[in-house]
Order: C-alpha cells, then sequence, then structure tokens
C-alpha cells in the first residue's frame, strides 16, 4: 500500500515535447513508472522516448486509459493545463511549473471546484512511492520502500529528509510534495489524512515552512485525528519579514506566517518537533524508540 | 514588485477609479508650474516606495504655487526616513502635486488574496489612515471582507454591502460602488498582489476618491504586463538583489557574516536556520535553483563576495537533478577566476556526489568539506568567527 500513486497509476506527461518535459519523461521511464503518453497541443502522432503523443488529455486518456498526469508546460500556460486535466476526469495530476501567476491559480481552483481530481502542486517535486512510482523531478535512486510517509512543501529539503530516513536505516511509503506556491491544490491535511489511512505508513515527517497557515492547520488535525506518531520541521525561522524567501508562498505578511508560531502549534500538537534542517532523521528515531548512533 | 503612488494612481484612473488631479514634478520649478496650473492649493508628496511619508516630513499642504516650489525644494534630494524604510532611510527623487480637496471623512479600502479562500478579498474599514495590520489586531470587527468569485467578478450587491457597511451616504453609494469595481477590474487586469487605497475619503464636494494608493504586482505576472514592468524603479531596490534576478538567483541581503549557496529556497531557509543554531548569522539567502550551471554558480559566488560582511562561505547542495560533479566544477572554477579570499565550506550530497567531491578534492583549493548540514553549519560558522578575531 501507498497514498495516492502505486505501480498500477498510468501516467501522462502534458508538455511532454519540451526539452523538461523530455528529459524527466526518460527519468521517469527509467525508474519504472508507467508513462503511458505525452500531450502537447498540434504535435499528436510524434513520440518521445517511445511514448505515444496527442493533441488533448481527453484523446490520451481515450486512447491509453490514463488516470493521472504530470504537468511540465511553461507558467504561463499551467493553469490552463491543469483545468484540461481536471475535465478530462483523471484520478490525480501533479503540476511541477514553478512561477503561475496566481490570479490564473485563483480561477484554476474555481473550476476544480466539484470536481473529483485531486491536484499536487504547483511548484513541487512531484509525489513518488519508492520501487513503484515516481511521478516528478525528485532523484530515484535515494528513496526506498519503506514505513515512512513524508510530506513538504519544499524539494530539496525532502530529499534531506529521505536521505536522512534512509541512514537511520528506514524507507519512505509515499513522499508527497505538496509545493511552496501561495494558493495550491493538495494541502498538508489530505496528505496527513491520507497517511493515517495507510496500512503501510507507520510515520510520518512533515515539512513546513514559514508563511501563510497550512502548518497550523495541519497541527489542529494531528491533534484531533492522527494516532500515528509525527516529526516537524519548519524552515525559516531566521528569515525576515516581508521578504519573499524564494517560494512565492514563503512570506512573512503583517506579522504572520512565523517560523515560531508554527514551531509552537507543532509542539501543541504532539508532533516532534526538529530543531534543526539535519535532526529530522535521529528526532524520528527516537520518537519511534529505535537506536541511532 | 512595487511602485510608486503617482504610478499607482495613473493605473488606478484607467480603470475608472477616481484619483484627485495630480501630476509629478522633477524639480522645484516644475511643481510650482503645476500648482500655477491647477490655481487651487496642493499638497506636495515624496515619492518613495514606502508608506508612512507624512510623518517623516514627505507630504505638505501648500496654499501657493510659491509655497509648493518651497516645499519640492526640501522635499526633492532629502532621505526620507519612515517606519517602512528601514534606518537608512529613502531617497527622494520627485514629488506628486495634487489638488487638495476638503476632506469629509477618511476610509480603508485594500484587496489582497486570501491563500485559504483562494480567492481574492476586498477589505474596508472605517478606520481610514490607520495599518489594516493595526486594525486586524485591534479591532477585527471593523475590517469588512468581500471574497470575490472569479468567474463573475465583484458583484455590485458586494460592493453596495462594503458602501453600507461602511456608513457611505446613499447619495455616495453609486460612485463607491463604481470605485470599488474599477478597482477590483484593475487588480485582476495588471496581475496585482495587494492593492491599497488608504485612505479613500469621501469629499465635501460629494466625490469618493483615492487620496492614496499603493500597488504590489505578482512577479510571476509581469511577463504579460509590458507596461507595468516598464514602471520598475530600480534605485527603490537593492541593487545586489536586482542584479542576482538577473541570472535566474534568488537572492535577499542579510546582515550576517555567513555567504550561504544553496539549491532550492526550503534548504536554502533551513541552511540559514542551521547556521544560526549554530552561533552565526547569514548574509544572504540564495537559491541558486534546481537547474543551476556553472555560470549561476559563478555569478552566485561573485554576488556573494560582493558583501564585504562575508567572512566565510557557505556551499550547500543536495544534487537531484542537479548534479554534484557540475556543481563542484562550477565551484572550482569561481573560486579560482574571483580568487577565494574568505574559507569556503561546501557539502555535496546526492546524484553523482562522490565525482563532485573528487574534483574538489584534486582542484587543490582551500576547501574545508563537510559531511552532512550540521557539519557544515559547525565548520563555516567556526571559519567566519576565526577570521573575525
Amino acid at each position: 500500500m501507498s497514498i495516492f500513486i502505486d505501480k498500477d497509476t498510468k501516467v501522462l506527461v502534458q508538455g511532454i515535447t519540451g526539452s523538461v518535459g523530455a528529459f524527466h519523461t526518460q527519468q521517469m521511464l527509467e525508474y519504472g513508472t508507467k508513462i503511458v503518453g505525452g500531450v502537447t497541443p498540434g504535435k499528436a502522432g510524434a513520440r518521445i522516448e517511445g511514448v505515444p503523443v496527442f493533441n488533448t488529455v481527453q484523446d490520451a486518456v481515450k486512447a491509453t486509459g490514463a488516470n493521472a498526469s504530470v504537468i511540465y508546460v511553461p507558467p504561463g500556460f499551467a493553469a490552463d493545463a491543469i483545468c484540461e486535466a481536471f475535465d478530462a476526469g483523471l484520478d490525480i495530476v501533479i503540476c511541477i511549473t514553478e512561477g503561475i501567476p496566481i490570479l490564473d491559480m485563483v480561477k484554476a481552483k474555481r473550476f476544480m471546484e466539484g470536481k473529483k481530481t485531486r491536484l499536487v502542486g504547483p511548484n513541487c517535486p512531484g509525489v513518488i512511492t519508492p520501487g513503484e512510482c515516481k511521478i516528478g523531478i525528485m532523484p530515484g535512486y535515494i528513496h526506498r520502500p519503506g514505513t515512512i510517509g513524508i510530506v513538504s512543501k519544499s524539494g530539496t529539503l525532502t530529499y534531506e529528509a529521505v536521505h536522512q530516513v534512509t541512514t537511520i536505516g528506514l524507507g519512505q511509503s509515499t513522499c508527497v510534495g505538496i509545493g511552496g506556491d501561495p494558493i495550491n491544490g493538495t494541502n498538508f491535511i489530505d496528505v496527513l489524512s491520507a497517511f493515517q489511512a495507510d496500512p503501510k505508513t507507520e510515520a510520518v515527517i512533515m515539512i513546513g515552512e514559514i508563511g501563510g497557515t497550512a502548518e497550523e492547520e495541519a497541527a489542529a488535525f494531528v491533534k484531533a485525528k492522527m494516532t500515528k506518531p509525527v516529526v516537524g520541521f519548519v524552515a525559516g525561522q531566521t528569515a525576515p519579514k516581508g521578504k519573499r524567501m524564494g517560494h512565492a508562498g514563503a512570506i512573512i505578511s503583517g506579522g504572520k506566517g512565523t517560523a515560531a508560531e508554527k514551531v509552537e502549534a507543532f509542539r501543541a500538537a504532539g508532533i516532534s518537533v526538529s530543531e534543526t534542517p539535519s535532526d529530522m532523521g535521529r528526532t524520528l528515531a527516537r520518537r519511534l524508540g529505535l537506536k541511532v548512533k | 514588485m512595487n511602485i510608486h503612488e503617482y504610478q499607482a494612481k495613473g493605473v488606478l484612473s484607467k480603470y475608472g477609479v477616481a484619483v484627485p488631479q495630480g501630476k509629478v514634478a522633477d524639480n522645484p520649478a516644475e511643481a510650482e508650474a503645476i500648482a500655477e496650473e491647477f490655481g487651487t492649493a496642493v499638497v506636495v508628496k515624496a515619492q518613495i516606495h514606502a508608506g508612512g511619508r507624512g510623518k517623516g516630513g514627505g507630504v505638505k499642504f501648500s496654499k501657493t504655487p510659491a509655497e509648493a516650489r518651497e516645499y519640492a525644494k526640501q522635499i526633492i534630494g532629502m532621505t526620507l526616513v519612515t517606519h517602512q524604510t528601514g534606518p537608512k532611510g529613502k531617497k527622494v527623487k520627485r514629488v506628486l502635486v495634487e489638488q487638495a480637496g476638503k476632506i469629509k471623512r477618511e476610509l480603508y479600502l485594500g484587496m489582497v488574496i486570501d491563500r485559504g479562500a483562494s480567492r481574492v478579498v476586498m477589505m474596508a474599514s472605517t478606520e481610514g489612515g490607520m495599518e489594516i495590520e493595526t486594525v486586524a489586531a485591534n479591532t477585527p470587527e471593523k475590517i469588512l471582507k468581500e471574497w470575490i468569485d472569479p468567474a463573475v467578478g465583484l458583484m455590485p450587491f458586494q460592493a453596495r454591502k462594503l458602501a453600507f457597511g461602511l456608513g457611505i451616504p446613499p447619495e455616495l453609494t453609486g460612485k463607491a460602488v463604481k470605485f470599488m469595481v474599477g478597482l477590483y477590474k484593475a487588480f485582476v487586469a495588471t496581475d496585482c498582489s495587494l492593492a491599497e487605497i488608504n485612505p479613500l475619503v469621501l469629499t465635501e464636494d460629494g466625490d469618493v476618491v483615492a487620496l492614496d494608493a499603493k500597488m504590489n504586482f505578482d512577479g510571476n505576472g509581469l511577463f504579460r504586463h509590458k507596461d507595468i514592468e516598464a514602471l520598475r524603479d530600480f534605485d527603490e531596490e537593492d541593487p545586489t538583489e536586482t542584479e542576482a534576478s538577473r541570472f535566474g538567483l534568488s537572492y535577499i541581503s542579510l546582515d550576517g557574516t555567513i555567504g550561504c549557496m544553496v539549491n532550492g529556497a526550503g534548504l536554502a531557509m533551513a541552511t540559514m536556520d542551521m547556521i544560526k543554531h549554530c552561533g552565526g548569522s547569514p548574509a544572504n539567502f540564495l537559491d541558486v535553483g534546481g537547474g543551476a550551471t556553472a555560470e549561476a554558480v559563478t555569478n552566485a559566488f561573485r554576488i556573494i563576495l560582493s558583501d564585504s560582511k562575508v567572512k566565510a562561505i557557505l556551499v550547500n547542495i543536495f544534487g537531484g537533478i542537479m548534479k554534484c560533479d557540475v556543481i563542484a566544477e562550477g565551484v572550482v572554477t569561481a573560486a579560482k577566476t574571483l580568487g577565494l579570499t574568505v574559507p569556503l565550506i561546501v557539502r555535496l550530497e546526492g546524484t553523482n556526489v562522490e565525482k563532485g567531491k573528487q574534483i574538489l578534492a584534486a582542484s587543490k583549493l582551500n576547501i574545508i568539506s563537510a559531511a552532512d548540514m550540521g557539519d557544515a553549519a559547525k565548520k563555516v560558522v567556526q571559519a567566519a568567527s576565526g577570521r573575525a578575531n
């Protein structure tokens, strides 16, 4: 078991003919992901890495039976691509694209209302169920199958957590990057409740960062609904107010969204907080009662 | 991206938002001529990207053109310090000269994107002239909000709810509704991230006017608004941050002594946290991005080294798609071409890490390598303090 994606997930690549899309198609195929088709308007009939290309998501779904897609299209067209994927009725859409205008996402969210499809991202590394399916841009080889679920707003900081989990001798059930944008699809709570329901996941690492209140809401959820142990870290304890720290969503505005508030909320919810980013693995080991040097 | 008040008023008036009659002046003679042309009392307002200008002496009421000239002379060239400029203040290059009307009431009107609701929200308050954050903290019940459905836009009934909620008299609600609808149109048409009219005033003459205006734009939307991008004032920005953005680097300058170069925003923030935890202080936030090239690494180094406060540099890379050997080559080239004057600590992990470490070792440069983030932070803090002593 795992969450969101597994060995049977059939994936479309939207923006497959672009250099980024083509490169990651090859990487995902190498990992063993079932990439069944690609979509680039006007390029139907082409093949990328042996994968057939279609003009629309709907055509691709009809021909291949795909139930997931990953988006690598440029920021100005990405919100439209998300809506197209929702319209085609896929189970899950993972948007990697960084830099989507926020008002485009406001419109896309409105379009998404009432539809069954799940959006992960945008501006995220993707989702991976180690040994089964990798959808996104993360380096597959650092992961190994196991029982720890990881959810994070940050890409490279997730790799750091994965690496630390592997170093203490454990593996990951599924890792979900929810992305660093202020408006996104899947949030911490969606992922946490899926991990809680997943029999394979035994514990969770949640990595937040400054900005917004998603971490506080997630902490309230952990306190009310989760029985599995959760370890947390919040990046940006030293970030100045009013400055956007790389991610569009990572900004302390009006005195709200500080790391201190989020860490406090984590602690109050019984989440074991890793004091530093290099202690996530050790904090997890302690919480699980494992002996680690 | 921020713009000046006079620019914001120019943008807003195109969308039917009422603003006072005004013109911008670069020198005292122009200010006098504008006041002469208006033939009324005017307000001379310093144009900088910060609020609190009035308290800092940057806004003056002038009864005559000669007075306008005198105030413009005082204000242009002055360094204005307000609670938003920081202690160094900002140099004023020009003033806005505006017709002064008789004010009956001062209100607040603002628009932001509500992350939780995924909607644009219009906020109104009777507490005109006060900072909305202060009102939100002390008297949140005084803030009225309307969330806007992007499919239909701001509906007139929503604007009426706000207008009546503010106690705007019935004979002015029509003008208030027009003002709010115009503001919303301007917001979505220009990819705004924040618009504030503080204060929004009701005048003795029965007008509803934006006495001040602030607009921030979503950097991700600028590519489709060349006209807005043209309003960018580089003098108002940190020159190093501007230069970094030209190379696709996300850089923010801070007050500490340890230069940082990291891939990924989350890891970059976490690296700063780690440095602080070890007793040091970061000189910058720098995310080289996911697909950084050797050239980007060189530019990143140059930018970090241009900060004279930097006493040591920490490079923390978790290579995913970005390969460690490519980064290592970039680091070596940069260190050789730029001449490394401070200790350099490098922590590499991920794709091709062994190759990367070999390249660093073979370079014969004085590079201290670190096993993990914690080790790297300890070493760089030590190196930075050693040099200071």
